[in-house]
């Protein structure tokens, strides 16, 4: 009885704060979130109900107004420029980088952390040291190559072969209509995802958390006859799939959001990866001065929509791959 | 003797295997980070539009860039070897005032962390509805914010006139007349003074309840809940409690934050102004970042890009240098 009557003595003011908190909470959620409602609200009207004021038309007209829901405006977007082409491209460049990012991080991962070889330790504090080091300043260097690269190559070749070859600087076309950009150089595949799969981060991610991993395991692998390989392929990935897959996450995220690189490789609108192409899109629609929003703000849905759906599937490894990439602090 | 044979094949073999496991990270970390870096460095002592073969020439880009008033005239000092600039801020100063944002996003996202962290219903509805603004960064949502930020129809000016309106109809009554807000109204992106401010509001609403505070909320989960219940015997308020026990529990993720967005502050401001305003207006949203951008891929002068970099890369690094050396006094590793 005594323990009920303190009990419900102490909750009465815990229960003001709570109310409080609830409130001040959901203030903020609404401001979060209402900037998503007034991008899918614009994105759906007719155009001509884009500057209503809700002086003149009353809360619930201004929110909604009389032509929503319409799709005019995503048909319109995707008949103005190659919206499916540069869905295709973003999901084939974050996709590949995300794959190579995660085979070779944790590849050199794995060493770093559970073999021993000369040397180990100073290359691994060099990965670290640049990790500091601005994009700005690589960058610059490989685009510089990137963009040289195909002429050197078919100079090279011509003078092998004695007669002059364009070989690496023309560009592909599949079915002499599709524009497939170049096998290396600006407007490639190969630009686009070849600098973004080696990261010093993806390594020393892993490397933390192989580390974690008990040596037992391994060593009982060992006894049986398990080679490096095996012990890499068949215990240490197995074990360390959520951080694998949290990696996974994150670099296809960053690399689907790349906006710097993919802006200054491509040219070609076949060849853009998705934020370059809407910002082709922007900038047709008047740039920084534009006022076509409906339009902008369908093409912005079609950005957000993939990230949103991944979020809501995979948000479990989200939250814990923060936590994992926080353990160096 | 047989022995110390097979031990010395099987260190070997091992340093082989370790080596090619290495291999396919450290090439490409050799063409794409390392090369590069040792090519910018001679790059920043040349000069290069990409047409005509570069041009070495010594120390001519460092004393350009230390006399280039656009990077680094700002409103408390003047450098007396630096001419007049059109400009009202500096590139240099444009990027620290945006990275006024650093300080209180942290803030911010331990306060969110901390209300989050109590044993409530619903929180982790409130944790996924913050962290949206973080997942879906990108030009989806800078092309919001634009229409976000329309001078005329846009709902930021909308709910801020409204509250304007209320505030100047309670000055009213005890006598004190405010401009209409349609005269004081901001244009945001398109107003100098404005401009700035727009930014670190938008990189507050993306970055508060993102990675920040979801880290926060991992350290706030790894305090014992006994060092409170002791404070609160010994009869110490909540305000208390949170800079005595809390702020220094998590101080190790503080530091951990506030490296990283000094490190990211300095290189950033590129995406949103290229996008958002293409540096303006009166170049008063150009970072170091797109100035870098503009240099090198605009006017190609690769040259003084790189100079700029580096430039870049030194203040990133002295900074991070005298954060290590001060986290040993303020940070408690528990």
């Amino acid at each position: 009885m005594d323990e009920i009557t303190t009990l419900s003595r102490q909750r009465a003011p815990v229960r003001l704060t709570t109310v409080v908190t609830y409130v001040f909470l959901s203030a903020l959620a609404v401001t979060m979130v209402f900037p998503f409602v007034w991008m899918v609200r614009t994105a759906f009207i007719d155009p001509k109900d884009v500057f209503i004021s809700i002086d003149k038309v009353g809360f619930l007209r201004w929110l909604v107004p009389a032509s929503f829901p319409q799709g005019k405006n995503f048909t319109d977007a995707v008949e103005a420029v190659p919206f499916g082409r540069a869905y295709i491209n973003s999901i084939i460049v974050a996709g590949l980088v995300t794959f190579g990012q995660v085979f070779t991080s944790s590849l050199a991962a794995f060493a770093f952390a559970r073999l021993k070889f000369p040397g180990r330790d100073k290359i691994f504090m060099a990965y670290l040291a640049t990790m500091m080091i601005p994009g700005s300043v690589t960058m610059i260097p490989v685009f510089i190559l990137t963009s040289k690269t195909p002429l050197w190559l078919d100079g090279a070749l011509s003078w092998l072969i004695g007669s002059p070859v364009v070989l690496f600087s023309s560009s592909y076309y599949m079915f002499h209509n599709t524009y497939m950009g170049r096998p290396v150089g600006l407007d490639s595949y190969f630009t686009l995802i070849a600098p973004a799969m080696f990261t010093a981060y993806g390594t020393f991610l892993l490397r933390q958390f192989f580390m974690s991993i008990e040596k037992d395991y391994e060593e009982a692998a060992r006894i049986d006859g398990a080679s490096t390989w095996g012990i890499y392929w068949r215990i240490m990935l197995p074990l360390s799939r959520p951080a694998l897959a949290t990696l996974g996450i994150f670099t296809f995220l960053g690399a689907w959001r790349a906006y710097m690189w993919p802006l200054i490789v491509t040219y070609h609108q076949d060849i853009m990866t998705l934020p370059i192409l809407i910002r082709s899109f922007q900038t047709a629609q008047g740039g920084v001065a534009a006022t076509k929003w409906t339009l902008l703000m369908a093409a912005s849905i079609l950005h957000i929509i993939p990230v949103l759906i991944a979020f809501v599937i995979g948000q479990k490894y989200f939250i814990r791959g923060v936590r994992i990439g926080g353990i160096k602090g | 003797m047989k022995k110390t044979k097979t031990a010395t094949t099987w260190r070997r073999r091992a340093a082989l295997a370790g080596y090619l496991f290495i291999l396919p990270n450290v090439l490409g970390f050799l063409i794409f980070t390392s090369l590069p870096v040792l090519a910018s460095l001679l790059l920043s002592f040349a000069k290069w539009d990409l047409l005509r073969p570069p041009q070495w020439v010594g120390l001519q880009n460092f004393q350009n860039l230390l006399t280039d008033a656009h990077f680094w005239k700002n409103p408390f000092f003047a450098i007396p070897w630096i001419t007049d600039c059109p400009l009202e801020h500096g590139f240099l100063f444009n990027t620290l005032v945006m990275m006024l944002a650093i300080p209180a996003s942290i803030l911010l996202s331990l306060f969110l962390a901390a209300l989050l962290n109590q044993k409530l219903r619903g929180m982790i509805l409130f944790r996924t509805l913050f962290f949206l603004p973080s997942i879906t960064a990108g030009i989806g949502t800078m092309l919001l914010w634009m229409w976000l930020l329309n001078p005329d129809y846009g709902i930021v000016n909308l709910v801020f006139g409204h509250v304007y309106d209320a505030l100047a109809w309670m000055a009213s009554l005890v006598g004190w007349t405010w401009a209409s807000w349609a005269q004081v109204r901001p244009a945001w992106l398109q107003d100098v003074t404005w401009s700035k401010p727009a930014m670190i509001m938008m990189g507050l609403w993306g970055s508060m309840g993102g990675m920040n505070m979801i880290l926060y909320l991992a350290a706030l989960s790894n305090v014992p809940p006994a060092l409170y219940e002791a404070a609160k015997i010994d009869g110490a308020g909540a305000w208390q409690r949170f800079w005595k026990i809390t702020w220094p529990m998590v101080s190790p993720t503080t530091f951990f934050i506030f490296v990283m967005s000094i490190i990211g502050g300095f290189q950033g401001g590129f995406q949103q102004a290229h996008i958002m305003t293409n540096g303006g207006p009166a170049g008063s949203t150009t970072t170091i970042g797109f100035y870098i951008y503009q240099n090198a891929y605009q006017w190609f002068r690769m040259g003084y890009a790189a100079s700029v970099a580096w430039l870049l890369f030194l203040i990133v690094l002295v900074l991070t240098l005298i954060n290590w050396r001060a986290s040993k006094r303020l940070v408690h590793y528990g």
